[in-house]
């Protein structure tokens, strides 16, 4: 076992983990946030994606270990009480998601990629969400969806 | 106590209302099955069999059994006594050959993947840790596993059946009475018309919705109470208590938050039969949730066909006789629809077009493979892509312009309500309406001068427009018609709506969604039908305790019949309130109308007095004063039988440009016009439709459930499984016409599965009209690059060679996270040269 200490959410925690923990079992199993979730073995869905000190990264890729003194933040975390996330309400606007097992993830990436690039073309945010699987909606409301939050400025610094 | 309704909004139906269920998901408040924890919960973990067919000879769990955490390790043997066998709901004639099917297997394994052991241990890990230690002894017998060589019954998939020929079923329109005789008819057209023959592969898919299964049981209360992720709650409790021999009101089952299901959890699992035992023996909670390896490996499959068509034509383009012969893969074992799910395309292949006679015969084949049974369409994409790939092939035979051959031979609008050369009554539609408006949309004209231009310059990329003009039934399904056609069950669904004291309304539905939206399109329904807000309409489902009435969700059926269902309960309300109404107005029952949520006297106009339905439900919870002999109670129940399919139908076209040096295709412009009758949410219909689209457009290029030669399926993984993601997809263009449906209330005809019956064939004609100028006649889907350019090269013969069974390389060396891992590397990711095996 190894003590970690994470921020959570701008939760600290300080936990026993085995070495060979996942960062998203250790979310959802020791910390509770069960909203982000687990779709493949491979790192092929990014149902997983959380940010790692603002970054997104594939929890399933990551061990609970190498998050020792970092920040994370999840799907959970990211609306500002009742207020949602600007993303969030766009996904909820375009009807961007049916079963919604891969939203968490899908909403976390389209975050980072509006970071990264806050005027994306209808490619770039295509591409942008490649490593991310969602086998309900076609990805075509997705993409209306980022394109409506890179509108309301996400990424730019007005996401919230 | 006062009624505290919202002030109602305009009309909801065809009102794009933004979804009820939305804000838990997007902010990640979710109830999927895995995230459940139950006090001493334990786990499992499968041990899986990596053999396609072997005779189990022994099974060593004691080094299992000493491992940390370890409760216990369940064999085959431990329960073959009590696990029952697994349920098929469909046998599709009365001499049907299918084996037992057990949960765990005892001494034989079928296919690659089937359970041979379970671990039941304090943690997932420690299970799984366990599970490597069981030490199962086989002895690999001959496996069937190329479709005509098993139907040929060169191995055996079951030795004691002595056939690999499950059944066969037939439909003849001549012998039905339906139609003419479809041998004369060919016969006749071979000697002045015209015969087109093919034969196509509709290949293995696999279903692939993104959560993977998840089961717990808790045996502790009074009742067994499963979370399961599944489509059907309902019919799972029911299979439950008969498999295994529980009383049906000692099970419980709950779909909480399912993460989409396309027919793949329309079913009853050996896992799920396999947590209820492990529950029970132990006494305590028990979880199961599969890896997505194992969801590929063992969660059942789709499609899988040979299909071999003959049209008859007559020389001036009218079609007179289809006749159709396929072969379908059952994999090892008959799960709940298996058998049936071919038959549910058995009236479908003569689609949209008037043809004089029709016969379809189907050969239900076991394989040594994993089972398959329903996937999006079920039957109907299989039928929809042959007749499509042969109005095509038709077309180019005769030098006819495609549409407009499809033109000559489809129902035409005033000949509705048409009875079709199966004895099906296609109710409603509108075939002109909906090409038209898709050929305008699409630019039809203006691209096909673009080929032509493309064409005579000899462009190394050259565009291909695709075709598909199909119809689908829906609503399944009218009871009486599935026992005609021998299904275990009926086809009626069942809803409450509830009245409570302060105006709001509670609907309880059969219906089980796993991202259908149907809380926000019940909550339409019902807001107009009893003239209350949206918000003030709450829909419960997906637990049989909440919701003891059933028969869930598949087969587009939701809307059609569980909608109506909602649509009868409420009406129902409406009749019991109207004499407590009268009673408070101080009126005749019959002199009330109830329009807008408001009882009135006819004809009083404006200021005349009216009780609305939340004051009504007041006084009827309060129950003070109540006209004589009426019961204090709104609430009503209903449940629906259809009695009629429903036909949804819709013109795709499709657009590629294919790169004639390496095979590339790429999506050019994709164009539907539905029409699903009428529509209660135009948002949720368009997003059907597209998630529909992307799934037949990954069978038409992408996806294939691949098995080597020892029957291990290769593309076991999201890394070879190859789902469609962002980049390779297109923004879509969608549209509707409307012609209502006669058959339910709503008008609604269904829409979960047009798209991806409709797509596939668009693409694949797409496909090959691009290149059936330099001699292509047919590419075996999917259509890869490998396969298109092999096409094009081996030009003027039909190529028929599978997907190859050998992995290619996981990692590109050149890009970043890629690098062959070294030591103190912890991802434990095969090495990148990719073994294959
Ligand atoms: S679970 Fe992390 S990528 Fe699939
Ligand atoms: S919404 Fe179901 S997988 Fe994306």
């Amino acid at each position: 076992m190894t003590r970690i200490n994470v921020k959570v959410d701008g939760v600290d925690h300080t936990d026993e983990v085995e070495p060979r923990m996942l960062l998203v079992h250790y979310l959802r199993e020791q910390v509770g946030r069960t909203g982000t979730v687990v779709g493949c073995d491979t790192s092929n869905c990014g149902a997983c994606t959380v940010h790692l000190d603002g970054r997104s990264v594939k929890s399933c890729n990551v061990l609970a270990v190498q998050a020792d003194g970092h920040e994370v933040t999840t799907i959970e975390g990211i609306a500002d009480g009742d207020r949602l996330h600007a993303m969030q309400q766009a996904f909820h606007d375009c009807h961007a998601l049916q079963c919604g097992y891969c939203t968490p993830g899908m909403i976390m990436q389209s975050i980072d990629l509006l970071n990264d690039n806050p005027n994306p073309s209808e490619d770039e945010i295509r591409h942008g969400l490649e490593g991310n699987l969602c086998r309900c909606t076609g990805y075509h409301n997705i993409v209306k969806a980022v394109q409506q939050a890179a509108g309301a400025g996400v990424g730019g610094g007005g996401g919230r | 106590m006062s009624v505290q309704t919202e002030p109602r909004a305009s009309r909801e139906i065809g009102n794009a209302r933004k979804r009820k269920e939305d804000r838990r998901l997007i902010t990640g408040r979710t109830r999927w099955t895995d995230n459940l924890v139950l006090p001493g919960m334990l786990h499992l973990a499968m041990v899986r069999s990596p053999f396609a067919h072997a005779k189990i000879l022994s099974v060593d769990v004691e080094q299992a059994k000493a491992a940390p955490g370890v409760v216990q390790v369940i064999t085959g043997a431990d329960v073959a006594d009590v696990q029952g066998a697994l349920p098929c709901a469909w046998p599709i004639t009365a001499d049907q050959k299918a084996p037992d099917h057990p949960a765990i297997a005892v001494d034989r394994v079928a296919f690659s993947g089937e359970v041979v052991a379970v671990v039941v241990a304090a943690s997932a890990a420690q299970a799984r840790d366990a599970a490597e230690l069981v030490d199962v002894d086989y002895e690999q017998l001959p496996a069937a596993l190329d479709l005509k060589k098993a139907r040929a019954d060169e191995a055996l998939a079951h030795p004691d059946l002595g056939t690999n020929t499950s059944a066969v079923w037939q439909f003849d329109s001549a012998q039905a009475g339906t139609g003419g005789d479809v041998d004369e008819l060919i016969a006749a057209a071979r000697v002045d018309g015209v015969v087109v023959e093919r034969e196509f592969r509709n290949q293995r898919l696999i279903p692939s919705f993104m959560e993977p299964r998840s089961t717990v049981v808790d045996p502790t209360g009074e009742q067994f109470v499963m979370w399961s992720s599944t489509q059907v709650p309902h019919i799972l409790r029911l299979m439950l208590a008969t498999t295994l021999g529980v009383s049906e009101s000692k099970v419980r089952v709950i779909a909480p938050d399912v993460g989409g299901g396309f027919g793949g959890k329309l079913q009853v699992t050996p896992e799920e039969v396999i947590t209820f035992l492990a529950a029970r023996r132990t006494g305590r909670p028990c979880k199961y949730t599969e890896t997505r390896s194992e969801s590929l490996l063992a969660a059942h499959h789709g499609r899988d066909q040979w299909q071999k068509l003959t049209l008859a034509a007559d020389k001036d383009g009218t079609v007179r006789a289809l006749k159709v012969d396929i072969t379908a893969d059952m994999g090892a074992y008959l799960g709940l629809v298996t058998a049936g799910t071919p038959i549910l395309g058995a009236f479908m292949y003569n689609s949209i077009y008037t043809f004089d006679a029709y016969q379809f015969t189907c050969t239900n084949v076991f394989t040594n493979k994993t089972w398959t049974d329903a996937y999006r369409g079920a039957g109907r994409p299989e039928a929809t892509f042959a007749i499509e790939r042969m109005m095509d092939e038709l077309a180019v035979e005769l030098g006819r312009e495609p549409m407009e051959l499809r033109q000559q031979n489809w129902i035409r609008h005033e000949q509705f309500p048409f009875t079709s050369v199966c004895g099906l009554e296609y109710d409603s539609g509108n075939y002109e309406a909906a090409t038209a408006r898709a050929m305008e949309l699409f630019d039809y004209d203006g691209l096909r001068r673009e080929q032509t231009e493309r064409r005579e310059r000899g462009d190394s990329v050259q565009l291909g427009i695709g075709i598909s003009t199909f119809t689908e039934m829906c609503g399944i399904a009218p009871s009486r018609m599935l026992g005609e056609l021998n299904y275990g069950a009926g086809g009626w669904e069942h809803a409450d709506v509830r009245m409570l004291a302060t105006g709001k309304v509670e609907v309880v539905t059969g219906s089980s969604a796993h991202g259908q939206g149907h809380e926000t399109a019940w909550s339409q329904l019902v807001a107009d039908k009893l003239g209350v807000a949206f918000e003030d309409v709450e829909v419960l489902h997906g637990d049989t305790q909440i919701a003891p009435k059933g028969l869930d969700t598949y087969g587009s059926r939701s809307l059609v019949v569980g909608g109506q269902a909602v649509v009868r309960a409420a009406d129902k309300v409406i009749e019991k309130a109207k004499p407590i109404a009268a009673h408070l107005l101080e009126a005749a029952a019959d002199d009330l109308e109830f329009t807008d949520g408001r009882f009135a006297v006819r004809g009083a106009g404006e200021g005349g007095k009216s009780v609305s339905m939340g004051e009504v439900a007041l006084a009827t919870f309060a129950a003070h004063d109540l006209p004589e002999g009426i019961e204090p109670s709104l609430d009503s129940a209903a449940t629906f039988d259809p009695v009629n399919f429903s036909f949804p139908h819709g013109t795709h076209l499709c657009a590629v440009e294919v790169d004639t040096e390496t095979g590339q295709v790429s999506m050019r412009r994709y164009v539907c016009v539905d029409d699903v009758g009428t529509i209660v949410n135009p948002l949720i219909v368009e997003g059907q439709i597209h998630g529909g689209l992307a799934q037949g457009i990954a069978q038409a290029l992408w996806e294939e459930a691949v098995f080597d030669d020892q029957g291990t399926l290769v593309s076991g993984s999201f890394v070879d499984y190859t789902l469609p993601t962002a980049a390779d997809t297109i923004s879509f263009v969608t549209d509707n016409t409307v012609t209502p449906a006669t058959t339910n209330d709503i008008g609604a005809k269904g829409v979960g599965e047009a798209g991806c019956i409709a797509s596939t064939p668009a693409v694949v004609n797409s496909v090959i009209d691009a290149v059936r100028h330099l001699g292509v006649n047919d590419i075996q889907m999917p259509c890869t690059p490998q396969r298109v350019w092999t096409a094009i090269r081996t030009a003027g013969r039909t190529t028929a060679d599978p997907t190859t069974p050998e992995s290619t390389s996981h990692f590109d060396p050149d890009q970043p996270n890629q690098d062959p891992p070294g030591p103190g590397d912890h991802t434990g990711v095969d090495d990148q040269k990719g073994t294959g095996a």
